[in-house]
């Protein structure tokens, strides 16, 4: 095996010229970069660090250990959903110790350099990375929007190797910082799916197919022309949830998959699977726990919403209140939460009755009031956790199908009704 | 006594009981880190302790988190003496590597061939070294 050259910097990195901080994260990034066999470390222009929510004591005492030691970011970094709601506070119904730990924690990454930008949505701030641009990404569902749909370049990074690479601003040159690893490796076709319903509720069930049954990159035929970022969002968020998604082309949509053979790379004999109606049914109906559990509560936002699935939540809901026996939760970005509220639609919510959740999201921290009976999502990903991480009952539906059912305050399908 | 070559994914020498999983693990969601119990209700051995272990699988899976999870179970003192994969995981190993930089305590990371983890069992005793990786009992 070749090993890793390091360069001038780097090696002053190492032997802690740039500070002990620096020489711990080089070490990590190092370790990293023997064990996937790079052979040179690459500059990033930006890093998403995940290692900022609450798992005990040890996360927090990693944060404090390099901050102590002089730790600082060398390129922009922006900081994924904490444990807390620092504009809601009151929102936080967990325990004190965790609550003071998760707030140490927190200080102590935007001690180092990092904005307290607190989402999991990091490609709805207003300056994301641009095609063929090298970033450190941490969180599942960012890293499969930042290489899909921006064109971006970010191996699966995790916990902990995410502030190392902030750090030095280097990772290894391999996996999807490379080209010929962001090749298809199979072809998914739904042409057949999307010819008969047009519901939002496809977009999720292919990235649950496709997380279920594909290993390595997809390339999507048969999506249509109208398919927004949010459509494919929420499918990168569904891919990465039931399996190791990091990336996927949507054939004619995304940068790198002009058409099927710039996806493939030259590749003509690729494993293709056809996705049918009743697979995404399947796929959907699995992430309802009990359909006949009274409902006691909606949440919305998982990954934090968009500006325009903002608006289109205001729009939906009209002047309608949320019925008193149903709690409504809406969680997005702080960043996409200020022009909500400078377009009138967070006043319109909170009216409404609805709880905007920022920095957080409500299946990672204690947060919902009601966990007895079932909570309605469109967010495959939270159907999927929530159960395991709050103990409460799921059902999916579109996103017109769960305000429908806050305002009813009990389960409607209607627009996804043929899931139910 | 059955002697395993192994690659070093992260060094140490460890000894303890083999703990076989037969499907991925998630340690984040899927481990208590205050007990180190496996509680994720779709895992085939939910309710076995990672403790101590020898824990033999072919990667981890899903969230990114479980690198977190991993090195708090090391602050606690429960996590496994070793892990055996037959897949590539960074995710888990970085957890091994914060966990010794802040506690001094070591659990090392090996990589083994899928065929060689088959001759692996549960309850077996197993003890990893720079030579690799080898087991007794259960023959």
């Amino acid at each position: 095996m070749s090993e890793l050259r390091l360069d001038a910097r780097d090696r002053a990195a190492q032997r802690g010229e740039l500070g002990e901080a620096s020489r711990h994260a080089m070490e990590i990034v190092v370790a990293y970069g023997e064990m996937v066999g790079a052979t040179r470390l690459i500059d990033v222009t930006s890093a998403h660090i995940d290692a900022c929510l609450h798992h005990g004591l040890a996360g927090v005492e990693f944060a404090e250990f390099l901050r102590d030691r002089g730790g600082r970011v060398s390129v922009p970094s922006t900081l994924n959903v904490s444990s807390l709601d620092l504009l809601h506070p009151e929102l936080y119904r967990g325990d004190d110790t965790v609550r003071a730990e998760a707030r140490r924690m927190m200080d102590a990454y935007v001690e180092m350099g990092c904005t307290p930008t607190w989402t999991c949505a990091p490609y709805h701030l207003p300056v994301r990375p641009g095609l063929g641009e090298h970033v450190a990404w941490a969180e599942s569902n960012a890293i499969v929007f930042a290489n899909s749909v921006l064109g971006a370049r970010t191996e699966r990074y995790g916990d902990f190797f995410d502030i190392a690479a902030a750090i030095v601003g280097r990772v290894p040159d391999a996996g999807l910082h490379r080209a010929e690893n962001r090749y298809a490796d199979n072809v998914v076709d739904v042409t057949e799916l999307f010819a008969a319903d047009r519901s939002e509720v496809l977009y999720p069930a292919v990235g649950l197919l496709i997380g279920k049954l594909m290993d390595g990159i997809s390339a999507i035929v048969g999506l249509p022309d109208d398919t927004t970022e949010d459509h494919l969002k929420a499918l990168g968020a569904a891919g990465a949830t039931t399996g190791t998604m990091a990336m996927f082309h949507a054939v004619g949509l995304t940068p790198e998959a002009p058409d099927r053979v710039a996806a493939l790379g030259g590749s003509t004999k690729l494993p293709e699977l056809h996705f049918t109606r009743q697979m995404a049914i399947e796929a959907l109906r699995g992430l309802t726990t009990r359909s006949e559990a009274p409902l006691v509560g909606v949440s919305i936002g998982t990954p934090h919403f968009s500006i325009s699935e903002m608006r289109r939540t205001v729009q939906i809901l009209g002047d309608r209140a949320i019925d008193a026996r149903i709690d409504f939760y809406v969680s997005t970005g702080r960043e996409t939460y200020a022009t909500a509220r400078s377009e009138g639609l967070v006043q319109r919510l909170e009216e409404a009755g609805v709880d905007i959740v920022v920095d957080t999201c409500t299946y990672v921290t204690p947060i919902l009031r009601k966990l007895n009976g079932a909570v309605m999502t469109n967010s495959a990903k939270w159907a999927y956790y929530a159960p395991g991480n709050l103990g409460v009952d799921v059902v999916f539906g579109s996103l017109e199908d769960c305000i429908e059912s806050a305002v009813a305050g009990r389960a409607v399908h209607g627009e996804s009704g043929w899931i139910s | 006594m059955i002697d395993i070559p192994a690659s070093v994914l992260f060094e140490g020498d460890a000894a303890g009981e083999v703990l076989v999983l037969d499907e991925p693990l998630s340690f984040w969601g899927g481990v208590d880190r205050e007990s180190g119990v496996i509680i994720d209700v779709h895992h085939p051995q939910q309710g076995q302790v990672v403790t101590g272990k020898v824990v033999v699988m072919a990667i981890g899976r899903g969230s990114s988190s479980s690198s977190s999870v991993f090195a708090e179970l090391i602050r606690l003192s429960i996590a496994p003496a070793a892990v055996v994969l037959t897949e590539f995981d960074h995710i888990l190993v970085l957890g091994a590597i914060v966990g010794n930089l802040l506690y001094k305590r070591r659990c090392p990371f090996v990589r083994i061939d899928p065929a060689d983890a088959a001759r692996l069992a549960t309850g077996q005793r197993a003890t990893i070294d720079a030579a690799g990786l080898h087991a007794t009992g259960l023959d």
